[in-house]
């Protein structure tokens, strides 16, 4: 799982879809590895609220993935991949407060409609992709020296 | 580090809190000496997420896994349930081992939060 060569390390989790109690676990080991790294606590917590949000929404909303973490001396990425549905509207999605949320992610507390707004808000670059029927892969960038 | 600008930073052991609030610990025995700076009051783990600062209280009537989760992630000190709400063993189990502290209380998150802000415990500052 873990490999680093030439200072690039580069870690991936799988994330279940629908798995609320274990939700979460993914963007713990995240920030504890970046911990242990040294990085930054300002960076931690943006990536670690950036990769909580990722993986939610793969809980919530996608048939499974994994979320991908990678570091290099410059920065880091931290990526998220499904296997659908895909996202028919991605400028929608980012919009505050908009939500396909279901009722049961809903009454757990999630589905407010912050989670893309807020992964933008903390990384300092994003690009996004999505194919209804194929599925949505994330990318959040962070500087390393940067701010 | 959680001072950001202010002269005097104002904090409670949570011990105190739960000593003058009467609330029940939960889980987390063994933190109680953590400082509490801040407190929010939300329900809805997303705003948390983007707000939530290291050193908070947070009163939330969320019971699942996820507040623990949350609470991690952010760094908050403890979170606290109002109204008596029961919280299930594997959640409170999860939290001991993370070493987050859940208390309790039969007050409302208004009371809570009102009598926090009372013994000087403000919002968090941006």
């Amino acid at each position: 799982m873990m490999t680093s060569r030439n200072h690039i390390m580069e870690q991936v989790y799988t994330v279940e879809a629908g798995n609320f109690v274990l939700a979460g676990e993914a963007s713990g080991q995240i920030k504890k590895v970046l911990k242990q790294l040294g990085v930054d606590s300002n960076i931690v917590r943006r990536v670690t609220v950036a990769a909580y949000e990722a993986e939610m929404n793969m809980v919530i909303h996608s048939v499974g993935g994994e979320l991908i973490l990678k570091v290099t001396p410059e920065r880091i990425t931290v990526t998220a991949r499904d296997r659908g549905p895909g996202i028919p509207d991605i400028g929608l999605a980012m919009q505050e407060g908009y939500s396909t949320a279901p009722e049961i992610a809903r009454e757990l507390g999630f589905g407010a409609g912050m989670g893309l707004p807020n992964i933008k808000r903390c990384a300092d670059s994003l690009n996004m992709q999505s194919k209804v029927g194929e599925g949505t892969i994330l990318e959040a960038y962070f500087d390393i020296k940067a701010r | 580090m959680v001072n950001e600008g202010r002269e005097i930073e104002y904090f409670m052991k949570i011990r105190q809190v739960v000593e003058e609030l009467s609330l029940s610990v939960l889980a987390g025995e063994d933190f109680l000496e953590q400082e509490v700076h801040w407190g929010y009051c939300c329900d809805l783990l997303s705003r948390v997420m983007s707000k939530g600062k290291k050193g908070g209280l947070w009163i939330t009537v969320q019971t699942h896994m996820n507040i623990v989760a949350v609470a991690v992630l952010t760094e908050i000190a403890c979170i606290v349930i109002p109204e008596g709400i029961q919280v299930e063993e594997e959640v409170l189990k999860k939290a001991e081992n993370e070493g987050v502290v859940i208390l309790s209380s039969d007050m409302t998150a208004f009371e809570l939060a009102g009598k926090l802000y009372k013994m000087g415990i403000g919002p968090w500052s941006e």
